[in-house]
C-alpha cells in the first residue's frame, strides 16, 4: 500500500461522508459547509488522476463561486430571527431502498464489466495542453460557454432584481 | 489489496451520483435540491476524469470537466434566480408545496 493508495482512501472518504452528511443533515446551514469538504474532496480526487487545472477550476469556481451562492440562497430564503434553519424531509425510506438498490445495480455493473484501461502517465501541468486545445480544436465551445455564461448572468440578474 | 485503478474512482462516482439522488427526492428545501444536483454534476466530473486518465481519449475527458463546471456555475446562478422570485411569491421554498404556477 503506497502513499497515492493511502492519499486516494483518504480523499475518496472525506468525499463519501461529507456527501452522506449534505443529504441527511437536519440544518440547511450544515448541508451547506459539509458540501465544502465534499468539494475539496473531489478536487483531490482530481489531483490524483493527473487533472491538476481541473482541481483548482474546481475549487475556485464550486468553493469560491457556487457555494457561496448557495449559501446566499439559504440566508436570503429564511427568515433571519429563525436561528435553526431546519429542513422537512419526505419519503426517506422508500427513497433509500431504491437508491441502495441503484447503488447496488451500478457497482455490480461497472466492476463486471473488463474495461480496457491503459495507464497513461500524468501530464503535469496540463495548463498548456488545455489551453491549446481550448484555442484550436474546441474554440466554437469555447466562445458558446461564453455567452451561454453571460445570457445565464443576465438572465438571473434580471430575474432576481423585479 | 488491489492497486488503486479505474474502478475505484468508478465507485467513489456511484455513491455520490446516488447520494445526490437521495437528496434531490428526500429533501423539500429547493436549495438542498440543487446541493444534491451539484453532487451528480460531481461525479458525472470524477467519471469524466477517470475515463481521461485511464481512456485513450487525450484531454478530452479533461475539457468537458471544465466545460460541466462552467455550466454548473451558469444553472447555480440561474436556478437561485429562480428560488427567490418563488421565495417572494410563495414566502417559502419548499418544493412539496409549490404547485401554482400562478396565484
Amino acid at each position: 500500500m503506497n502513499i497515492y493508495d493511502i492519499v486516494f482512501y483518504l480523499f475518496g472518504a472525506v468525499t463519501v461522508i461529507s456527501a452522506f452528511f449534505v443529504v441527511t443533515s437536519r440544518n440547511i446551514i450544515y448541508s451547506a459547509f459539509y458540501l465544502l469538504f465534499t468539494f475539496f474532496g473531489v478536487a483531490g480526487l482530481y489531483i490524483l488522476l493527473g487533472a491538476d487545472f481541473v482541481a483548482i477550476v474546481q475549487l475556485i469556481v464550486y468553493v469560491g463561486g457556487i457555494l457561496i451562492l448557495l449559501l446566499f440562497g439559504v440566508m436570503l430564503t429564511n427568515k433571519i430571527t429563525n436561528v435553526n434553519i431546519k429542513t422537512g424531509t419526505l419519503q426517506i425510506i422508500p427513497a433509500g431502498i431504491a437508491v441502495i438498490a441503484f447503488l447496488y445495480l451500478l457497482i455490480t455493473t461497472l466492476l463486471k464489466t473488463g474495461w480496457k484501461t491503459i495507464n497513461n502517465p500524468a501530464d503535469i501541468p496540463s495548463t498548456q495542453k488545455l489551453g491549446m486545445l481550448l484555442i484550436t480544436q474546441y474554440a466554437v465551445v469555447f466562445e458558446l460557454l461564453g455567452i451561454i455564461l453571460l445570457i445565464a448572468l443576465i438572465g438571473a440578474a434580471s430575474m432576481a432584481r423585479k | 489489496m488491489t492497486h488503486i485503478g479505474l474502478n475505484h474512482f468508478l465507485v467513489i462516482s456511484s455513491i455520490l451520483f446516488c447520494l445526490g439522488i437521495f437528496g434531490i427526492v428526500t429533501r423539500k428545501n429547493a436549495v438542498m435540491v440543487l446541493m444534491g444536483i451539484e453532487l451528480i454534476l460531481n461525479s458525472a466530473n470524477i467519471n469524466f476524469i477517470a475515463f481521461a486518465r485511464y481512456g485513450n481519449f487525450g484531454f478530452q475527458g479533461q475539457l468537458i470537466a471544465l466545460f460541466v463546471i462552467v455550466l454548473a456555475a451558469a444553472e447555480a446562478a440561474i436556478a437561485l434566480a429562480i428560488v427567490l422570485n418563488i421565495y417572494k411569491t410563495f414566502s417559502n421554498i419548499n418544493v412539496d408545496e409549490i404547485d401554482k404556477l400562478r396565484d
